[in-house]
């Protein structure tokens, strides 16, 4: 067995908060490029370019690159050979939200309670999701989510009728409800299949494969390009002021699921989406 | 070359603007958001004075970063709008003449626009640091138990904003939408 000390968690965790809200991945950079040189509007071209311009100055001054420095959701791949010692497993990896938003100046959006919401002062608790995996590694992966784009997101208990056009309908549907509201352009994570929970949690993980990159199976990602030129057909464009670029990319993740259902749900992320994961 | 507009907005710069138009604001401004409107709109509602006299200001929706030593201000980007929505008619009442933040608003807060010549202007959604840049000063001055909520005075050199929603009622949201939509029906009722 191999031992890990929860220092080092916690040291990953804060490490990682503050480089995802501050460094924009760079393939959401070259995502938005891409964006810049094929957009039709030009009060969108002049979005683009702000954009761009924004991660700049983020990097080069230290600064997070959108002020909803998000609620943190931690996916933690835990390999079945490690010990954690030294304390709480769930609590190490909290200390290093707290640690890394007081110390980078990260805004705390968490409230106690949703209905007597008083903030939680820490940006605490994150939300946590482990998974049991082989090997003795442990991948960290951080996720800051802004409820710009959170709040857009819907879940649907589709029937196996609906189908494939079904499923296109409720995602298609979805972008064009948030319009403006997201922050375009988007990336849209869907979890398809399962249950309700394992359809959200699916949505939220699409989210983290690398924009330009293909789905590996080529039914999803043909049924991908389909749908990513469908929102681009909508119109809503950079910041919604109009224009060709509505989504960077969209990424679908399927799940088996039981003879009567088809779960679909769908997690609309901003030009941020900031996502940075460690190896222990 | 991108127009200056110097705060307090004035009624002859007011009835020029139009959806579309880039900008670029100078002077003070007020920033509030969810819980702080909550806050003016109850106070308003029961005959009470407001914390701060709105008659005349541009609030820009925000709730920003701490400031790291030596700064000003932390990330400063806008929150979505509509959240504002249920609270701005009661504001622009009371003689609220610009808005500031991100996204589309409702067909009332359009007629509230219209009815007393106001302009809703569309900041850069999360470009927090770019708009850090244009903030020159900002302190509290209501609701200090808000945290990132609270109501700042802040004053902006060159902030970029475009205009969104004129006092004629035009709005860029819907037009730009429909502008470049290329399906046949329409899509613009969000």
């Amino acid at each position: 067995m191999r031992e890990i000390d929860v220092e080092r968690i916690t040291e990953a965790v804060a490490k990682l908060c503050w480089e995802s809200n501050v460094n924009l991945g760079a393939d959401i950079g070259l995502g938005l490029e891409k964006a810049l040189r094929s957009e039709e509007s030009p009060v969108g071209r002049e979005c683009l370019r702000g954009i761009i311009e924004n991660a700049n100055i983020a990097r080069a001054e230290g600064l997070p690159i959108c002020q909803d420095t998000g609620m943190v959701v931690v996916f933690i791949e835990y390999g079945q050979e490690i010990i954690i010692r030294g304390g709480d497993f769930q609590e190490a990896i909290n200390e290093g939200v707290r640690r890394g938003y007081r110390e980078g100046y990260l805004r705390n959006s968490v409230v106690v309670d949703p209905l007597r919401r008083v903030n939680s002062g820490d940006n605490c608790p994150a939300v946590i999701h482990t998974q049991i995996v082989p090997g003795d590694r442990l991948r960290i992966t951080v996720v800051p989510k802004g409820f710009g784009s959170e709040n857009q997101s819907r879940l649907a208990m589709l029937t196996p009728a609906q189908g494939r056009e079904g499923v296109k309908k409720f995602i298609i549907d979805t972008v064009n409800l948030a319009g403006a509201c997201p922050c375009p352009p988007l990336v849209v994570g869907v979890g398809l299949g399962g249950t309700m929970e394992m359809a959200a949690l699916l949505a939220k993980k699409a989210l983290l494969r690398e924009v330009g990159t293909n789905n590996p199976d080529p039914f999803w990602d043909e049924f991908e390009a389909e749908l990513l030129r469908e929102i681009n057909d909508l119109g809503i464009g950079p910041q919604g002021l109009g224009g060709s670029n509505t989504a960077l990319a969209i990424h679908i993740i399927p799940y088996p699921t039981h003879i009567a259902g088809l779960p679909v749900a769908v997690n609309i992320s901003c030009h941020v989406t900031r996502h940075q994961s460690a190896e222990l | 070359m991108k127009k200056r507009i110097q705060l307090p907005l004035k009624d002859e710069d007011l009835v020029e603007l139009r959806a579309g138009d880039s900008l670029l604001l100078n002077g003070p401004l007020l920033t509030g958001r969810d819980a702080a409107h909550k806050r003016l709109y109850e106070a308003a509602q029961s005959g009470k004075e407001l914390p701060v006299a709105i008659k005349g200001e541009t609030i820009y929706y925000v709730g920003p970063c701490p400031a790291k030593p030596g700064r000003i201000i932390g990330s400063a980007g806008p929150t979505t709008s509509s959240r504002m929505d249920f609270y701005t008619p009661t504001l622009l009442k009371l003689g609220l003449k610009g808005m500031i933040g991100k996204g589309q608003r409702s067909p009332e807060v359009i007629e509230a626009v219209t009815t007393y010549g106001a302009v809703y202007f569309a900041a850069l959604g999360g470009a927090g640091a770019l708009i850090a840049n244009s903030i020159i000063k900002a302190e509290i001055v209501a609701y200090p138990d808000l945290g990132p909520e609270a109501i700042y005075r802040i004053e902006v050199r060159d902030f970029p904003v475009i205009v969104a929603i004129d006092g004629k009622g035009n709005d860029l949201y819907r037009i730009g939408r429909a502008e470049y939509s290329r399906r046949s029906e329409r899509n613009d009722e969000c």
